[in-house]
């Protein structure tokens, strides 16, 4: 792993002001992410993780701290096109056909007419998707279409790729697809990642570390390096090693748990 | 077959209705006449004079269908008589007024969506202008344009019109305008994207659907303001003049002839807009 830092937080605070008070999302949160890596973000509903991605990419402003992103601030990162972002939802849009919505990001950045449709060819064959260029994106599977939103965020050529719980609303068959899938695209591409999650397995077959979070107030209770090798079949999920590893998480949620509710 | 099936019969039931109605509405001038002539009627006689009556109060469906035919087919469509040249002037009006209501409508729509203060300030202005009574309007329209040295009655009538218009499309364009959820809104901000970039690609497109909905409702809207305009004005052409002078000269089979072909006429729009929005929503990919 190569020494370059990628993300660089470093006692990081965000409150949320509220009707009924103020909420502490996230609480001295220090964390360096090197650069090739891909970090996984788990914890229950409220413990920040998502929170954390959203201040990286600049969409949300920390009270407190500071975070860099290939030594830069949020907003210059992202002028910088130093991110693509993986929302949830794959959030295509249904008046664009499937590379309409990949070239999406590429008109607004001003790209040329021929260089649009190198990308727009490139990045679909990357998330096999070639052929379903004139489609709509109610033509397609959700996991096809979750996978025409990983291309859109990979169609500018950032080098960190944050995703927000990408596969959360997909059945789970088509889940281990997809995450072997990324982990293809991850290992030939040689891309940061930051990967939120709810699933224990998802974020020991994925990363290189896991970071695991607890709510009120949102903080990292517990950072797991991963020693699973880069080259991992889904049958590594039935390894004693891999089941060491998701023991460690499991107990790292617990751990960060409070029991005055 | 299936789609005008229950249309006809709806409209079957309608015209049963109204046959039934022509009786009692017309017996008592026929009985009238009768007393005063000494004469004793059946009933049969009272049904069948009541159905052919030359000024009903309410004529019966074949009489409207003679009088539409004399009007519509049976005139040149450039005589002052002709039910066509009316509707016509009525058209042309509701047309202007449409587009100027849409146009508005859309602007004050932007403008609402993307300024606070025109939101607070504009918003229950023209939720308040909904509820003047568009008749007691209408005249000073015309005299201020009047004044202003705007001459004839269609641009007037058009504002009027437009009037009536804008509101709906101002309703539906801010819901559509608004309609991209954060997640949207969040994804053009991982673009560095301008407001101009997230307008264009995204909350104009994204309201469409809204738009062509709104249209539907517009067009019509902008057909009964036309025709309102046309009653207190002193117009003498156009569908609301035919109704008006027909009301004046107590001759119901041109105030219904006037109404069902402007019902005709609204059908008619409503059903183009329609079919420009299925085309649109087809090409735009929404449709499935």
């Amino acid at each position: 792993m190569s020494q370059a830092v990628a993300i660089e937080a470093k006692n990081l605070d965000l409150t949320f002001e509220t009707g009924d008070g103020s909420i502490q999302a996230l609480r001295d949160v220090t964390l360096g992410i090197g650069k090739g890596e891909f970090v996984s973000f788990i914890g229950p509903s409220g413990c920040g993780k998502t929170t954390f991605l959203r201040v990286v990419a600049g969409l949300e402003r920390p009270t407190g701290g500071e975070v860099r992103v290939n030594g830069m601030s949020p907003d210059e990162a992202r002028r910088d096109r130093a991110y693509g972002y993986v929302f949830q939802e794959a959030g295509l849009y249904p008046w664009r056909t499937i590379a309409g919505n990949v070239r999406l990001p590429l008109e607004i950045m001003g790209y040329s007419r021929s260089e649009m449709a190198d990308r727009v060819n490139r990045v679909l064959e990357l998330v096999e998707l070639s052929g379903f260029e004139n489609k709509h994106p109610w033509q397609l599977s959700g996991g096809m279409q979750q996978r025409a939103s990983i291309a859109r965020a990979l169609a500018f050529d950032a080098d960190i790729l944050l995703m927000d719980e990408p596969f959360g609303a997909l059945d789970e068959i088509v889940r281990d697809h997809l995450n072997e899938q990324l982990l293809g695209l991850w290992d030939h591409t040689g891309k940061t990642i930051g990967f939120v999650t709810h699933s224990i397995p998802e974020a020991v077959y994925l990363s290189t570390r896991i970071v695991v979070m607890s709510p009120r107030p949102g903080r990292i209770t517990d950072i797991i390096d991963n020693p699973l090798p880069r080259e991992r079949p889904l049958d590594i999920r039935d390894t004693p090693e891999f089941l060491e590893v998701a023991q460690r998480v499991r107990k790292g949620l617990r751990a960060g748990q409070s029991y005055e509710d | 077959m299936n789609r005008i099936l229950p249309v006809l019969a709806v409209l079957a039931a309608i015209l049963a209705l109204w046959y039934v109605a022509v009786m009692p509405m017309n017996a008592g001038w026929t009985v009238a006449q009768a007393e005063r002539a000494g004469q004793e009627l059946t009933f049969l006689d009272i049904v069948a004079d009541t159905m052919n009556q030359d000024r009903p109060r309410l004529p019966a469906p074949h009489q409207v269908a003679a009088e539409l035919k004399k009007t519509v087919l049976d005139t040149k469509v450039t005589s002052k008589r002709s039910l066509v040249f009316h509707g016509w002037i009525t058209l042309q009006s509701t047309l202007w007024g449409f587009a100027l209501g849409t146009v508005v409508g859309i602007g004050m729509a932007v403008l609402i969506v993307y300024s606070r203060t025109a939101n607070m300030s504009l918003m229950p202005w023209a939720v308040i202008s909904q509820t003047i009574p568009i008749v007691a309007i209408a005249p000073m329209i015309i005299v201020v344009l009047a004044t202003l040295g705007v001459e004839g009655r269609t641009v007037p009538k058009a504002i009027i019109s437009a009037y009536l218009c804008f509101f709906p499309v101002l309703v539906s364009m801010v819901k559509g305008l608004r309609s991209p959820g954060p997640m949207q809104i969040d994804l053009m901000k991982t673009y560095s994207a301008s407001a101009g970039q997230t307008f264009w690609k995204l909350r104009l497109p994204a309201s469409v659907p809204y738009l062509f909905t709104s249209l539907k409702v517009g067009i019509a809207a902008a057909l009964v303001g036309t025709i309102v305009g046309e009653l207190p004005t002193g117009a003498i052409q156009g569908l609301g003049a035919r109704i008006l002078i027909g009301d004046q000269f107590g001759n119901p089979l041109m105030i219904w002839s006037a109404l069902i072909a402007a019902a005709c006429l609204a059908a008619a729009l409503v059903s183009i807009v329609a079919a420009l929005q299925s085309l649109a929503l087809q090409r735009m990919g929404y449709a499935r």
